[in-house]
């Protein structure tokens, strides 16, 4: 049984980029509280794979279910990236977007998404494709209901392509140092542009461009976590409490936010330059900055907190 | 047909719809009232810059409060690939631009996509697929990868593919895939002035999103509503 599982994972000692999507859906939410919809005994899977002589997953790497997150009954979803990078495919695609439709007849106190993905499954492009713009259909219908959607980056994925896009969608995210949020990856960027462009293997500047901390300080993310469960559950129960609406105001408030954004820093050539004019006073360290000291170093930077997503 | 010869054909009496660095937008007659056109023109790249742009022309819309529909007109690249973009937050700019689209849906506009050249990728889910009716004309290839490009990552031979996309609509770039696939609702005529069969599309449309609904009956997506269902049903039983 899935609460017997639970039992035995510390979700403090449980790293968020080392576990499975399984691990974090059950060390995340109360312990016996999971239940699964399609779980891999009812064997959904894609349909087109073996055209491409390639091995299926039974649960097509997401899972999803209900739970309980500190007594309040949610809606969760959890890519799993090492199946395929947790790309988008067929059946991926429409497991996250039932859950996220019928989000408006449960009415949880928030639906969680645990993002590790690559972006759309190529093998299964259109659907995937397809199933991302359902995806940010139902997430809109699920937040003017008045249901947060709270998405966590921290996967070895990282949350890229369409993944990416709706991640702007939630009404509110979370992300670790490991995280990245982008929409072309570091190798899309130097295939299609090269490696002047930018050079895929440079990790510091992969992290200083698309990274947890890059996000959290623009004001991309809403909550720069440790990498455990622990910080995670912490981060989710907070981001759900204090959601924005998704009405005018709110999409009004974006736009101000994301132009001036554009005007102050649209010159900039680096992470490091886009940090010094938010007023961090050493961004040559952030990179190496424990999470505390990162968390002081953002509580001084106006951009970093807003409601406006 | 060229967006001059779209807007041509959906406005004979004239209109107010302009195109500068590839964005479009202005506005046309319509019906007794007014349509909001916003879009991406000749195969341009859509990056941080553009897509608030269109943004804000949607919100303007809305703000306005007179309920215009919003015509979304797509021949794009995808996003636009750069470093910058992304230390920018491309995903935050397409998503937003997406959210004033469904905004403007939720709000009473209807939307209206029309692709009649390429689009692909981020550019493509941030405009014509945020609309709820994405109607194309013949010639328009919308893709979220070429071949080419497929059988790189893939790993197999161009030509498997080239044959493999024959009969499986779900990975191939093409519009007839995408209809397949029921990302695109209707192919429209071109013979034929463009506002009354717009028109009339707004007005067979459903509140719902039928897009699963229409993969599974044109068999190119064919298990994504039914997956669905199934993960709802079981939601319902507790």
């Amino acid at each position: 049984m899935a609460g017997d599982r639970a039992k035995r994972i510390d979700p403090d000692a449980l790293s968020w980029y080392e576990a499975t999507a399984r691990q974090r859906v059950l060390a995340l939410t109360d312990p016996g509280s999971f239940r699964e919809f399609l779980p891999p005994t009812e064997r959904r899977m894609s349909p087109h794979l073996p055209l491409f002589d390639l091995p299926r997953a039974f649960d097509d790497g997401i899972v999803v279910g209900r739970a309980r997150l500190d007594g309040n009954p949610i809606l969760i979803a959890a890519q799993e990236g090492r199946f395929m990078g947790g790309a988008f495919g067929e059946v991926h695609g429409g497991k996250l977007v039932g859950l996220l439709r019928v989000a408006l007849e449960l009415k949880p106190k928030a639906v969680l998404i645990l993002f590790d993905t690559g972006g759309v499954r190529l093998q299964e492009a259109n659907a995937g494709e397809t199933a991302i713009a359902e995806t940010m259909r139902a997430i809109v219908d699920a937040r003017a209901a008045g249901i947060p959607v709270v998405g966590l980056i921290g996967g070895r994925a990282g949350c890229y392509g369409g993944g990416g896009l709706i991640a702007g969608t939630c009404s509110r995210l979370a992300v670790s140092e490991g995280g990245r949020i982008s929409v072309s990856g570091p190798e899309v960027i130097e295939t299609n542009k090269g490696a002047e462009e930018f050079d895929s293997r440079d990790r510091a500047l992969v992290w200083r461009t698309m990274g947890g901390k890059h996000r959290r300080l623009i004001g991309g993310a809403d909550a720069f976590c440790a990498d455990s469960v622990t910080a995670f559950r912490g981060a989710a129960l907070d981001l759900l409490s204090r959601a924005p609406a998704f009405d005018l105001a709110t999409l009004e408030a974006e736009q101000a936010r994301l132009e001036d954004r554009i005007a102050r820093f649209g010159d900039c050539r680096d992470g490091t330059d886009v940090w010094a004019r938010l007023g961090v006073n050493d961004p040559e360290a952030v990179p190496g900055m424990d999470t505390d000291a990162f968390d002081e170093t953002v509580a001084r930077v106006r951009e970093a907190d807003h409601d406006a997503r | 047909m060229t967006l001059a010869e779209i807007l041509a054909s959906l406005f004979p009496d004239g209109h107010a719809v302009t195109v500068r660095d590839g964005l479009v937008t202005g506005s046309g007659p319509f019906e007794r009232g007014r349509i909001q056109v916003v879009g991406v023109d000749g195969d341009t790249p859509l990056g941080v810059e553009g897509a608030l742009t269109l943004s804000r022309a949607v919100l303007d819309t809305v703000r306005a409060g007179e309920q215009a529909p919003i015509l979304v007109v797509v021949d794009s690249d995808s996003q636009r690939m750069s470093r910058r973009d992304e230390l920018l937050g491309l995903n935050e700019c397409l998503a937003h631009l997406a959210k004033a689209l469904l905004l403007a849906d939720r709000s009473g506009h209807s939307t209206v996509g029309l692709i009649y050249g390429h689009s692909a990728a981020g550019a493509f889910i941030a405009t014509a697929l945020a609309t709820r009716v994405l109607a194309a004309l013949p010639g328009a290839s919308p893709s979220v990868m070429d071949l080419p490009s497929v059988a790189r990552v893939t790993k197999l031979p161009l030509a498997k593919l080239q044959d493999m996309a024959k009969s499986t609509p779900v990975f191939a770039p093409g519009l007839d895939n995408m209809v397949a696939t029921g990302a695109v609702h209707a192919v429209l005529d071109p013979g034929k002035p463009l506002g009354g069969q717009i028109r009339d599309l707004v007005a067979e449309t459903q509140t719902d999103d039928v897009r699963d609904r229409l993969g599974e009956e044109r068999g190119g997506r064919p298990v994504a509503r039914g997956v669905a269902t199934a993960v709802a049903d079981q939601a319902r039983l507790g």
